[in-house]
């Protein structure tokens, strides 16, 4: 559903088809709307068998980083010695993402039931939903929900009657965005600073406590029980051009569009009909410049823009990233410059600071794009730019500093003369720094 | 532990009893960190170190443990805020959409002079925060616990009247 508009016909509503629907938000409206079927009948499947379900399917990960699903859930041991545990990212603070806040405040059911029938695959008894603090409309709802499914008998001791404990718990984050890395987001709920964690171990041998550990985004968690009930194969054949990425997936439309919100669309679906067709650019305007997959992702130019199909592999072929999914559509009268400024800045904000190409290099991309903007620039502050960037690149405990990277070093190299403009004096400054 | 300085105790009555619950949670008293911080939050309106020094002592952590979380994440107050705590998100999806315009906005007409301080009759505290995951609502804006969609310059006088 594109929403809060009504849903286009282009669309393919699977996860969204509620939303906007206060009905579905209750127990006995989901069970209406054929909720908790998928999770009785995963309960009476051995957990391997719906690993091995999800592993068909095709389903990655909705969050960011697209790892096959299935193939995590397979990490976790085998055979159980010692507490398994989920954790379910709704830490949502990707820029230009808020699908997970969507699916959470209109079907906060269908989350709990796709956590408990992952909890099952990996053999937990206990999941954390790590919500972000911000969200406190997200989190009263799914604590709601939660007291529901527990009152209902659906979650606690003895789930749905199976005999299994499930019991979920919402952890509350406190404002970092760096604990959306799943690592951190561990560390977050151990009642620690969010620092990311150097890998090996892996979660699935030593995540939260050091026990056995799955980590899932919300919208994936939320894509599994349809999969139970309709097969790998109806999902498989969501696709519609690529085998390798199926499904559905919401994008966040947002930026210079006409009817930003959420648009739920197959693998493979053209970017640019969404962008000029769906979400619709402001009238008079034309299209400048995307991120298809949160700010971390490469910036595309109008002609990459255009020739993109939204999926895995559709967005490395035109050099970004499906991401998130968070599109952020730049029209004509954007400032490339300062936006990407402002990126730096929400970068430098989140860095935790532990490695020092991240704590230090986030500041200097800062304070150079900064001096470009107030006209005290030079040329050559654009080859350190790109040196910096270099230097902040695969050489980190964790991503965010390839991310704050990315968007600056794809600017330069697509939007060169936006920067000279303001370095030749051609653009008048816009900022004032002593 | 003696209460010094007319600081008064969180984790008594029912209180306390929410904190065992959440406690029992978790395989340690560590993880029940940051649940206990917000509660001291909502109990006293920021966290001071003597409230620091009670976590601490309740979870067998050190105060100085407790301090390296509480100045980690940025929604904790360490010091006192504003009777209304105001978070307008300037991240740029919101900032193409105008954020800037929002923030300016509710600086002027909270009286307050800049982001981050409190306005001289202790009413309102502004600050910019990034990325509040509602980019296609822009401009969001978290008043307290109220979390309120497409904010505009336009409609900040009518919302501050909502927080008296």
């Amino acid at each position: 559903m594109g929403y809060p508009h009504r849903p286009h016909p282009k669309e393919t509503v699977v996860l969204s088809q509620y939303f906007g629907d206060a009905d579905a938000r209750t127990y006995a409206g989901w069970v209406k709307r054929g909720g908790y079927a998928a999770l009785q009948r995963a309960l009476g499947m051995k957990p391997g068998e719906v690993v091995d379900l999800v592993k068909a399917s095709g389903l990655r990960g909705r969050g960011g980083a697209g790892f096959p699903t299935g193939m995590k859930w397979s990490f976790m041991p085998r055979e159980k010695t010692k507490p398994h545990y989920l954790c379910c990212n709704a830490d949502e603070s990707e820029p230009g993402t808020f699908k997970d806040r969507e699916i959470m405040r209109w079907t906060p059911h269908a989350l709990l039931e796709g956590c408990a029938i992952a909890m099952h695959a990996i053999q937990a008894e206990v999941g954390y939903i790590y919500i972000r603090g911000e969200f406190t409309e997200p989190i009263r709802i799914m604590q709601a929900a939660l007291d529901e499914a527990h009152r209902e008998g659906v979650l606690g001791a003895n789930a749905l009657g199976s005999g299994r404990p499930l019991d979920i718990w919402i952890h509350r984050g406190a404002g970092a965005y760096i604990c959306g890395e799943e690592t951190a987001l561990m560390n977050s709920i151990e009642g620690r600073r969010g620092n990311p964690r150097i890998r090996p171990p892996f979660p699935a041998q030593a995540g939260v406590f050091g026990l056995p550990t799955t980590v899932n985004n919300v919208e994936t968690l939320t894509s599994v029980p349809a999969i139970v009930t309709q097969g790998a194969e109806w999902y498989q054949k969501l696709s519609l051009s690529n085998p390798k990425s199926a499904g559905t997936k919401l994008f966040s439309v947002c930026g210079h569009v006409a009817r930003p919100g959420n648009y739920e669309v197959t693998m493979g679906f053209p970017l640019k009909d969404l962008v000029y067709d769906l979400a619709g650019l402001r009238p008079g305007r034309t299209l400048k410049a995307c991120q298809p997959g949160g700010s971390s992702v490469p910036i595309l130019n109008r002609e990459e823009s255009e020739a993109c199909l939204l999926d895995y592999e559709g967005c490395v072929a035109q050099g970004t990233m499906l991401g998130s999914g968070g599109l952020i559509v730049f029209d004509d009268t954007a400032d490339m410059v300062y936006q990407i400024m402002r990126l730096a800045r929400f970068y430098a904000h989140e860095s935790c600071a532990q490695c020092t190409q991240c704590r230090e290099g986030t500041g200097w991309t800062v304070r150079i794009l900064e001096r470009i903007l107030s006209g005290k620039g030079a040329m050559s502050d654009l080859d350190l730019l790109l040196d910096v960037g270099e230097q902040m690149t695969g050489k980190t405990i964790c991503v965010l500093s390839d991310s704050c990277a990315v968007p600056v070093v794809s600017g330069i190299r697509k939007f060169r003369g936006e920067f000279e403009a303001y370095i030749t004096g051609a653009r008048k400054p816009v900022l004032a720094v002593a | 532990m003696q209460a010094t300085g007319g600081y008064q105790p969180v984790f008594t009555g029912d209180r306390r009893a929410r904190l065992d619950e959440i406690r029992a949670r978790y395989p340690t008293k560590r993880a029940a960190l940051l649940p206990a911080l917000w509660i001291v939050q909502e109990a006293h309106g920021w966290i001071s170190d003597a409230a620091m020094a009670e976590v601490a002592e309740t979870l067998d952590l050190t105060a100085a443990y407790v301090k390296g979380v509480v100045t980690f994440y940025t929604m904790y107050h360490q010091h006192p805020v504003g009777r209304h705590f105001i978070q307008v998100c300037g991240t740029t999806p919101c900032n193409l959409c105008g954020a800037e315009g929002v923030i300016h906005a509710f600086l002027t007409h909270t009286g307050c002079r800049e982001l981050g301080a409190t306005s001289p009759d202790g009413r309102f505290t502004v600050v910019e925060v990034e990325c509040l995951g509602a980019c296609g609502f822009a401009t969001p804006v978290l008043i307290d616990d109220d979390f309120i969609e497409s904010v505009t310059p336009e409609g900040v006088p009518g919302l501050l009247q909502r927080y008296p």
